[in-house]
């Protein structure tokens, strides 16, 4: 398919800017919006801490904001605080993780990094921004109707999230819920069918398959992974929007009431909801960490100095964890009363996915031993990701031996595991990408000072923000609870110790964030001017200017080798970028050739 | 620039030096009695315990290890530059190595795979209905918004008859005695959650799933709702009353139907004391 001639970007501001077809544009709008976001969910977070470590205690200022009870002299009412944990993560995970990962720097790459002058289908990927609106706008909303939002938790579990008195939440806020993530999910399907068409037919001369840097496969494999499983989550969806507005009873018992309401007539199966909603947000979590996996390979091989080690090894991984990935969903219901022998089927499923995970650190690490390591911002991030996912990937090993899964389920070990995976994994790599690609973005280098001073601060309060939560979540701390002390075993004084240090903490982490919300303004206005390639970095999107032009490349480039090329013994610079061909007289390690 | 490993090696002694305290502290440990944090008082307790210290320590070596080879390779591979500001070492040229490869792929399968299925036999006597205790329940707990209800089958040894025992939030036992429970839910998710026991079984409406569990050691434990199930979740909260004898145990349902208002009906010849395993 060729694709050769170049389109002047259009004139009209509105086409420019706003309802561009432009896959860098688009990229941008993502990657704004999703930072907006970042900063409701990071406030909510810090709500959540505050009760957490203070139980009841009066909340200054906020208090009349943010809730309508008066009369509680600024106490959080604790349904407020279930529709905190509840849209903490919903935003987190639906609005922001993935819409970075994916919407933002997989709409940005994606075509920069195969050499193609935009996307397969420009139209699809306007689309694909905004339908995210509509969602933006009934998550908003939600907050304001009767019952006010969501409150059965990100997963939404029926009987609790279909019968409208089982709570406030499940009122209205519910049903906008449900609007709200089926908005995201057309979001990343579209999104996820451009990427696959993309990558498959519109990769440059020469761009083979395996010449396509990590991130590049990494957002293909999340686009299969996206494409096949959203499905399966969008019917669970929408069974659960007729169970609430039509009275369908896809999730209803026999018989189910709540409190004096009288019974429904039911048929259904509570449990049948969470197979759906697993079977698709299993293969999220993936979603949310093969991005992740892949932006570190790139920042790590470049500042290594150094080609990725084993780079077969890393996409067979990919696609093994991709593939595994569909068939362990039922270990977050190993105690949701299915049946134990099943259970012990997704055990084994679940131990292996861990496997092509280890292999990644290892090679990882391996990237670095030997290289020349350059301790940029980016750097450091990517580092950070490393040593935080190794946490979030052992602690899974725990959950999937069933029978502690048993003990320490629905406590604050999951909760531990979840954050060293997505704060330490996901958000270490989407600070790492941003200082990455900033330059290339923006045309403007950010701030290494600020940078450095981020990283480190935000990587120490990380650490005391979430590490203790593996320790009371052994203890037995449920996760979901605003007031740990009714229970005894809870009140001790190690635990409640732990718990305000995790709140101080959290409140560290998150004051931070200024500095680096700070760098990224002052940066896109006054940082110095980057050139095509500040990191003398191999693949193709440092081939063109920064920010490159609307049509990407003056003429297609033509790819002669893989673009990990670093340090090549003979040749003059420390880099080969993939469109110079081999300088003569050297050759390419055989396992690349 | 190289000092940079410094705070990657701090963080990862931090975690090291809290996972090493915490056994020492009831507070911080698996809840367990204060005066013995290193002994769980149930029978599945302690298998599940003895089955987390082998992945305590296994994911230790395997974090200290993986943990030390990154920020070696920081502080030894950090960039270096010489006096002309060139790269005093140039980076070493290499691809990977299928040997290495293969050493870590097999050693950490071999492992998992061993944990897959050393710890089956584990769940199979927590959790498969076939291990099941073939005795009759203690009680049938029914999981509500914002309570335990529990049934107990009084006197006559038989549930849903007139002598039944109903209390709320107060689950009695007898030391060294099985305990099979029918666990059920009248209207959303619950998790009936025994933590210094270490069960949890989530209760869904419209399933009946039987839970059985011991506990070797009299005295008061805390139950807990883990499902997230609405505003009061946080305060589903229930009391375990482990008594010393059945005979303790007996003179306590005996009070409560007598403070419930409800006599002690004749027992039946052959539901007699002595029908009970
Ligand atoms: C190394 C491989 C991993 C293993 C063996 C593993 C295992 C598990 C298991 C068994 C659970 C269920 C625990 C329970 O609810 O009782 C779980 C929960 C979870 N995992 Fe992982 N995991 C791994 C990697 C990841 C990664 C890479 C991510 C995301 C980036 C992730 C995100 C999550 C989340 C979000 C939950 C909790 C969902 C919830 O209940 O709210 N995990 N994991
Ligand atoms: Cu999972
Ligand atoms: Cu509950």
């Amino acid at each position: 398919m060729s694709h050769d001639q170049i389109h002047p970007a259009p004139r009209n501001p509105l086409t420019r800017y706003i309802f561009s077809t432009d896959h860098k544009v688009i990229g941008v709008q993502f990657l704004f919006s999703g930072l907006i976001f970042m900063l409701l969910g990071g406030l909510m977070a810090m709500a959540i801490r505050w009760q957490l470590g203070w139980p009841w205690k009066p909340m200054p200022i906020l208090a009349k904001w943010l809730w309508s009870a008066p009369n509680l002299g600024g106490q959080m009412p604790p349904e407020f605080y279930n529709k905190l944990v509840t849209m903490h993560a919903t935003i987190m995970i639906f609005f922001v993780i993935i819409p970075i990962l994916t919407g933002a720097f997989g709409n940005y790459l994606i075509p920069l990094m195969i050499g193609a002058r935009d996307m397969a289908f420009p139209k699809l990927n306007m689309f694909s921004y905004w339908i995210m609106w509509p969602g933006f706008a009934f998550l908003i909303w939600s907050f304001y109707v009767e019952g006010g939002s969501s409150e059965a938790g990100w997963t939404g579990y029926p009987p609790l999230s279909t019968m409208k008195w089982a709570s406030p939440g499940s009122l209205n806020g519910q049903t906008l819920w449900l609007l709200a993530l089926l908005c995201a999910g057309i979001s990343s399907l579209s999104g996820s069918i451009n990427y696959i068409t993309t990558i498959v037919m519109l990769r440059a001369p020469g761009m083979k398959m395996l010449r396509m840097p990590m991130t590049v496969w990494a957002l293909f494999i999340t686009a299969l992974l996206q494409a096949f499983a959203l499905p399966v989550l969008t019917s669970g969806l929408l069974m659960q929007t007729l169970d609430r507005v039509a009275g369908t009873n896809f999730f209803s018992p026999v018989g189910g009431s709540v409190g004096n309401a009288p019974g429904v007539v039911g048929g259904g199966a509570p449990l049948l909801f969470q197979h759906l909603f697993w079977f698709y947000s299993h293969p999220a979590v993936y979603v949310m960490i093969l991005p992740a996996m892949g932006i570190a390979s790139d920042v790590i091989s470049t500042f290594s100095r150094k080609p990725l080690f084993g780079y077969k090894p890393m996409v067979i991984a990919m696609g093994s964890i991709a593939g595994l990935g569909f068939i362990v969903w039922g270990h977050h219901m190993f105690q949701s009363g299915m049946n134990p022998a099943l259970a012990a089927t997704f055990t084994v499923s679940t131990m292996m996915i861990a496997l092509p995970s280890a292999i990644k650190v290892f090679n990882w690490i391996g990237t670095m031993w030997g290289g020349r390591v350059q301790f940029t911002t980016a750097m450091l991030h990517a580092m950070a990701f490393v040593s935080m996912f190794i946490i979030g990937g052992l602690s899974g090993i725990f959950m999937a031996a069933t029978p502690v899964d048993v003990h320490i389920h629905d406590t604050y070990f999951i909760v531990g595991h979840i954050h060293y995976v997505l704060f330490g994994g996901s958000m270490f790599a989407i600070f790492a990408a941003t200082y990455y690609w900033f330059p290339k973005i923006f045309g403007r280098m950010m701030n290494e000072r600020i940078g450095w001073i981020h990283f480190g601060l935000t990587f120490v309060f990380m650490t005391g923000t979430f590490f203790f939560m593996h320790v009371v979540g052994w203890h037995g701390h449920m996760r979901r609870i605003p007031d740990p002390t009714v229970y005894k075993f809870l009140s001790e004084p190690g635990v409640v110790w732990m718990n305000q240090f995790m709140s101080v903490c959290a409140f560290g982490l998150g004051i931070v964030q200024v500095l680096f919300v700070g760098n990224f303004f002052y940066s896109l206005v006054l940082g110095p001017v980057a050139g095509p390639n500040p990191w003398k970095a191999n693949s193709l999107e440092w081939t063109t200017s920064s920010p490159p032009p609307h049509y990407n490349f003056e003429t297609l480039p033509q790819v002669f080798h893989p673009p990990y090329e670093f340090s090549l013994p003979g040749s003059e610079d420390d880099y080969l970028p993939q469109t110079s061909p081999l300088p003569p007289n050297i050759t390419l390690d055989p396992i690349m050739a | 620039m190289r000092y940079w490993s410094l705070i990657f090696a701090l963080a990862a002694l931090f975690g090291v030096g809290a996972f090493a305290y915490a056994p020492f502290s009831a507070d911080w440990w698996l809840p367990n009695p204060a005066d013995s944090p290193g002994r769980a008082v149930s029978t599945s307790g302690r298998e599940i315990d003895a089955l987390f210290l082998i992945i305590l320590w296994l994911t230790s070596a395997v974090f200290v290890g993986t943990q030390a080879a990154l920020v070696w390779a920081q502080y030894r591979y950090a960039d270096r530059l010489d006096a002309e500001g060139k790269p005093a070492r140039p980076a070493r040229y290499f691809h990977g190595s299928q040997r290495l490869e293969v050493v870590w792929t097999i050693i950490p399968a071999a492992i998992l795979v061993f944990l897959a299925l050393y710890q089956m036999e584990t769940w199979a006597n927590i959790k498969f209905r076939s291990a099941a205790p073939k005795t009759p329940p203690l009680a049938e707990v029914t999981g509500r918004q914002f309570q335990w209800v529990i049934k107990y089958p009084g006197p006559d040894g038989k549930l849903n008859t007139p002598d039944d025992l109903f209390t709320v939030n107060d689950l009695h036992l007898v030391k060294d005695k099985t305990a099979l429970i029918h666990l059920k839910a009248a209207d959303v998710i619950h998790s009936f959650f025994l933590p210094q026991m270490r069960i949890k079984q989530d209760a869904v409406p419209g399933m009946t799933i039987p839970v059985w569990f011991d506990c070797d050691r009299a005295g008061r434990y805390e139950l807990a709702c883990a499902e997230l199930c609405g505003w009061g979740h946080y305060k589903m909260r229930g009391d375990v009353v482990v008594h010393e004898t059945e005979a303790e145990f007996q003179a306590w349902q005996t009070a409560k139907l007598t403070e419930q208002g409800r006599s002690r009906l004749e027992p039946k010849g052959d539901d007699a004391e002595g029908g009970k395993p």
